[in-house]
């Protein structure tokens, strides 16, 4: 289907099915009980997870293809992120101008700095990648200003001309986000039982943005340029002997990358139209390495589960107090309930750092392939226990 | 001209830590030919050291004096140090005055210690492992540490004193008839890192067991093969690159008052300089904290940021962009070290 | 499937759904049957607590959320009722608001505009909550007060300090208790006058963001209309750790004072720094050589120990106050916690408490009935004498402290001494000062 073999479909309807159903998928339970601490299935996080799964789907392009290591994609996602909030500025707010001239500029930005970068290899390479985002985000921050409003971030004002559209409604608000009239904030909500899920507009929008991505990189990855790409990685010199030049493979494959953060820039500013100079920070270049290697380099699933497990822990643990904890273990008798929570203490609400750090260290010491070859190893477990419980139900039947 | 003498120490100054730091990454980098990201939060131990043992020194008993109100208007309780008491508040004072030169010796086996365990406990399983995973569990492991730091001693910056005797100026222009007064522990700072530096590299140049290093550093396998326990060297020497970090740090107190994430901040910073020294070279890393320093306290003069408004938040950068464009393996970096 | 035995709002919503059939354009999370956004329905009533718990203000965000907590406490009858007591308005009866008990959720800021938004976004869409509030730095105040200008609830801002917050990106939706930079100003300068004359010339250190800017700009002006002199206004990197090589010319440069507009380990470094490099013993120009913190934090002094001995500038507040409000907030947390409560907590606690009674007086949760109850609302007794919430920009006008280093501290907490207590009328300003211009309030807007 879709020119893709039958392994790479099921992926895809795969990643369909999950990122359609995700408003059902991340709600598991009721509302009003104490677990509905760790539903995910908000407007906002959704969002989240698929824009950042674009960004690292883009990422593993260049990373996971050419093992190029770049430590300045954030860059190009803030990039697409002010080009975004400038066209609500100036022309109007219909997202689709946005998103195209994020994806136009953070290519073009892409262009400029990989074809400098791309002269060296390795950490070479990896360093002046840093130095380039970390020279954005520093002028950003401050020089740059009158573009990128500083610290504060780019915002929407009442005053802005938007050319196409209206600079304030009728009720004098700021218009919002919408996709040809569809707001992009207009949320459904159905309320089955204890549950409610909530279905946005916007979250579908990228989610569908997002499938299209997924499914140009599978095309990527499976076409006789990723497999250039590939031989990159695993010996760029003997292709230079056999007297091809590389650059240009490797140039495409990171201004496409650039052009997939620019992509996930401009849909975040869409979803919320403000852009600010931390994008662009050295730790949010690390933090979409992190999600690549972390969800599995080079396969195709893994970085966005990479991306899904980061913003997890940042939303859903960084909110969890005392008081929540107090509540979970309320039925305890009261001594155990205060000693269990000084014990968990630490590792939520401000230690959501510390709980990361910890969990990064566990999955890569003992999943070198990252999550996805933890999946893989369930799934082999299960399907050996199976083999098993069929051959142990063959041989002996129970004594009943 | 005494701008620039001034700017210069300021530079020598700065390129000292930079230089301890970014030896100490080389360092194990050489030698074991891992990435460590928590580099930077060894420095931040280090500095923590100074804290803790300030803390220590201070540890007191409380008296409760009737005569005086706390803020709630309950009697005050009056502390004393255990060391004042001790001593006598004359000798127990300076004691405590002294705390951070003191802690360069507590802080020696502390850091030794914390990379003997890093290394045997956590680095040693990731030598076969690609560098990208080597990034991403040091990078977790700093992570973690600073978190614990920040547990226990909060995110706010900790005020540690040089002694009194160390904390005036000095004019080093005197000599050559100048009026070029500088901070006397900054001095100090400048010639603790020089001393530390010139130490590693004749302990590297002139024993038999740096002897040894160098021949692992240059050919593992060769020297794995002539009957001599390579690794357990290589432990030792990560040991050794900690404590330059943790002493970088102890010493670094007095001019910034620690805080958790200042190993975050240092981080990037020295692997810039790394990098613009050259993966792998001794020599580079530290002309490179050198150099970088100098550059970045003359680029923050005004004279230089009213004709580049904004140069100094980014010459880092554009030096080492300069020079990796033209110096394809930075200024002393072997061929073939880090270029996959 | 669907099980219509539940609550009113559910039915509601379920009915409107079926009813509709296609999805309707609501905003965030409100059902088609609330008036406004996440309007309370059942016996609790939800606020959002948005603080920096991880980064540089951590441990200003640890402080904010004790006083929130407290607050809530106090709200919901327990404990003595801290500042309820004292001040003047009564409608908070200690039931709770509106009869509702308060809850609260928390979040981390992050001190980042991203992860702030993300968090109040996800208090609002998930978590129901009615009103945001904290935040320890301009950057994220306006972000969060932009948010939640769209989404329909009141923002409450914690510390902000610039001028921009209630100027150019103030927000009908947004309310600010704390000072900003022109106040801070306006107090320093007479003060600075008395102890330092008329005839100085002052060098700026600013850190380069829109903060830095605000307050160098009136700190500027406020000095400059003594007859003073400016010599230079430098700007340095956020991430500056090591301000030596721009300490190191205003040795030479002529100047006899040092403004250091910079806030938290910034300041801390600065100052250090400054103090090391022996400007403390100088003497330009005839004069002795003076350092001016104008905004100071006592969580941030103790970083900076000694070296803030001395030194003078401007804060909201400070818990050696004697008012009765002040006494009152200081034995209730101290009594809680065995601490003094930083200026970031007193006005966190007062902005929480300050919501509760206008949601009280106005007898409604609507964002637009609760902002036209705090606009022009005086009140007193929450420890900066009697205070104006200004209708035309939602700042508040109050007394304003100017602080010095102590030389003589009796405790760990006691590191700054109230050198005069500005009145009010000496930084109030118009509301189209030039400093402040360029906003638009907008009208508030309730969501749904």
């Amino acid at each position: 289907m879709f020119g893709l073999d039958k392994k790479d479909t099921s992926k895809l309807i795969i990643v369909a099915c999950l990122a359609l159903l995700a408003p059902f998928i991340l709600n598991p339970f009721p509302t009003d009980s104490a677990l509905a601490q760790f539903n995910a299935g908000y407007p906002d996080l959704m969002q989240r997870f698929v824009i950042f799964g674009i960004f690292a789907i883009g990422f593993n392009i260049l990373f996971g293809l050419t093992g190029y290591l770049s430590f300045g994609h954030a860059a190009f996602l803030g990039v697409g992120s002010y080009s975004a909030v400038w066209m609500f500025k100036l022309i109007g707010m219909n997202v689709i101008p946005a998103i195209v001239l994020s994806v136009i500029v953070a290519g073009l930005f892409a262009l400029l700095i990989g074809f400098v970068s791309l002269r060296r290899s390795g950490i070479y390479f990896s360093i002046l990648t840093l130095a380039f985002a970390q020279m954005s985000f520093n002028l950003a921050y401050s020089v740059l200003t009158p573009i990128t409003n500083g610290e504060t971030g780019l915002q929407l004002t009442l005053e802005d001309p938007r050319i196409l559209g209206v600079s304030a409604t009728t009720d004098g608000s700021i218009p919002v986000t919408n996709l040809f009239g569809l707001e992009m904030r207009s949320t459904f909500e159905m309320a089955v039982g204890p549950w409610a899920f909530q279905f946005n507009a916007g979250y579908y929008l990228c989610a569908l943005i997002m499938l299209a991505a997924f499914y140009l990189s599978i095309r990527i990855f499976r076409s006789p340029f990723g497999m250039m790409l590939r031989a990159v990685k695993s010996n760029q010199q003997r292709m230079n002997y056999t007297g091809l030049n590389t650059r240009p493979y490797t140039l495409a494959a990171f201004v496409i990358s650039g052009m997939y953060a620019g992509l996930a820039g401009g849909l975040m500013a869409s979803m919320d139209p403000l852009a600010g100079a931390e994008r662009m920070q050295w730790t949010a270049s690390g933090e979409v390495v992190l999600m690549t290697i972390l969800g599995g380099a080079g396969t195709l699933i893994g970085p966005v589960l990479g991306a899904g497990f980061i913003k997890y822990f940042e939303n859903i643990f960084s909110k969890i107090n005392d008081n929540v904890l107090h509540t979970w273990f309320s039925f305890l008798p009261d001594g155990m309930e205060d000693a269990v929570v000084f014990i968990i203490h630490p590792f939520i609400g401000k230690g959501w750092h510390l709980t990361l750090g910890i969990l990064f260290m566990l999955v890569v010491i003992f999943l070198p392939g990252g999550l996805v070859e933890g999946g893989q190893r369930i799934k082999g477990w299960l399907s050996r226990r199976k083999a098993k419980g069929s051959n142990t139900s063959g041989e002996t039947n129970p004594a009943e | 001209m005494d701008a620039i003498l001034l700017q210069i120490l300021n530079g020598l100054d700065k390129g000292s830590a930079y230089a301890l730091i970014a030896l100490g990454l080389t360092l194990i980098f050489g030698t074991l030919g891992v990435v460590n990201f928590a580099h930077g939060a060894l420095f931040m131990i280090g500095a923590f050291c100074a804290v803790t043992l300030q803390r220590i020194l201070n540890l007191s008993f409380e008296l409760v004096d009737e005569t005086q109100k706390d803020f709630l208007g309950n009697p005050l309780k009056v502390k004393t140090p255990y060391v004042e008491a001790w001593f006598g508040p004359d000798i127990g004072g300076s004691i405590i005055d002294w705390a951070v030169p003191l802690a360069i010796l507590f802080a020696i086996p502390i850091m030794i210690g914390v990379g003997y365990v890093m290394e045997r406990g956590l680095i040693k399983h990731f030598y076969k492992r690609p560098h990208a995973d080597q990034i991403l569990v040091t990078f977790g492991l700093a992570i973690v540490l600073q978190e614990v730091v920040k547990y226990f001693y909060g995110a706010n910056p900790i005020q540690t004193p040089a002694p009194d005797a160390l904390n005036g100026v000095v004019n080093l222009g005197a000599a050559i008839g100048m009026d070029i007064v500088y901070p006397v522990w900054r001095v100090v700072y400048f010639f603790f890192a020089v001393l530390i530096i010139g130490g590693i590299f004749s302990f590297l140049q002139f024993t038999t067991f740096g002897m040894v290093v160098r021949a692992g550093m240059a050919d593992r396998e060769t020297v794995g093969l002539l009957g001599i326990n390579i690794d357990r060297r290589f432990t030792i020497m990560f040991g050794i690159a900690a404590a330059v970090a943790g002493l970088a740090g102890v010493m670094y107190t007095p001019i910034n008052s620690p805080n958790y994430h200042m190993g975050m901040d240092f981080l990037v910073l020295s692997f810039v300089v790394v990098v613009v020294g050259g993966m792998g070279s001794l020599p580079g890393a530290v002309l490179a904290g050198f150099l970088l320093g100098v550059l970045e306290s003359f680029a923050s003069m005004n004279e230089v940021k009213s004709l580049l408004p904004g140069i100094d938040q980014i010459i880092i950068y554009v030096v080492a962009i300069i020079i990796l464009l033209t110096r394809p393996r930075g200024l002393m970096g072997r061929k073939g070290v880090m270029e996959e | 499937m669907s099980n219509f035995n539940a609550s009113r709002r559910r039915v509601l919503k379920t009915g409107a759904i079926a009813g509709a059939g296609v999805a309707l354009p609501t905003i965030f999370t409100a059902s088609s049957a609330a008036a406004f956004t996440n309007e309370p329905t059942g016996g609790t009533v939800t606020l959002g607590f948005n603080v920096p718990q991880t980064g540089p203000y951590a441990d200003e965000g640890a402080d904010e959320l004790r006083a929130y907590e407290l607050a809530v406490e106090h709200l919901n009858g327990g404990g003595d009722g801290g500042m309820m007591n004292t001040f003047s308005s009564k409608a908070l009866q200690g039931n709770g608001i509106l009869g509702k008990k308060v809850e609260y959720v928390t979040g981390d800021t992050q001190t980042k505009s991203d992860a702030a938004r993300a968090s109040a976004k996800s208090m609002i869409e998930k978590d129901g909550a009615v009103m945001i509030t904290g935040g320890s730095s301009s950057g994220v105040a306006i972000a969060v007060q932009g948010l939640c200008q769209e989404a329909g609830v009141i923002f409450m801002a914690g510390l902000t300090h610039s001028n921009d917050t209630t100027g150019k990106d103030k927000k009908a939706n947004g309310f600010r208790h704390f000072f900003n930079g022109y106040m801070s100003g306006a107090a320093l300068a007479p003060v600075l006058k008395n102890l330092y004359g008329t005839d100085r010339v002052a060098y700026h250190l600013t850190a380069d963001y829109t903060w830095g800017w605000t307050q160098e700009e009136s700190i500027a002006a406020a000095t400059e209309a003594l007859g003073w002199q400016t010599v230079n206004k430098v700007r340095t990197p956020l991430a500056a750790t090591d301000f030596s090589s721009y300490i190191a010319p205003v040795l030479n440069s002529g100047a006899d004072v040092l403004v250091l507009n910079h806030y938290g380990g910034n300041m801390v470094n600065s100052l250090t720094n400054a103090v090391q490099f022996g400007l403390r013993e100088k003497v330009v120009n005839g004069k002795n050589f003076e350092i001016v913190v104008p905004l100071y934090s006592r969580l941030m002094a103790k970083g900076a120990g000694e070296n803030v001995k001395g030194i003078h500038g401007s804060t909201n507040w400070h818990w050696t106050l004697q008012d009765e409000g002040s006494m009152a907030f200081v034995k209730s947390f101290g009594t809680k916690y065995g601490f003094p409560p930083s200026q970031a907590a007193h006005t966190c606690y007062v902005q929480t408490l300050l919501y509760a009674d206008a949601v009280e007086r106005a007898g409604s949760f609507n964002p637009c009935a609760v902002a036209e109850s705090l606009e022009g609302f005086e009140f007193d007794g929450m420890g900066n004498g009697p205070t104006l919430y200004r209708a035309e920009d939602h700042q508040c006008f109050k007394d304003v402290l100017v602080v010095r280093g102590k030389e003589n501290p009796t405790s760990e907490f006691d590191l700054l001494e109230v050198v005069e207590v500005t009145p009010r009328a000496q930084v109030e300003y118009a509301p189209d000062h030039p400093m402040f211009a360029g906003g638009n309030l907008g009208a508030c807007n309730p969501g749904a």
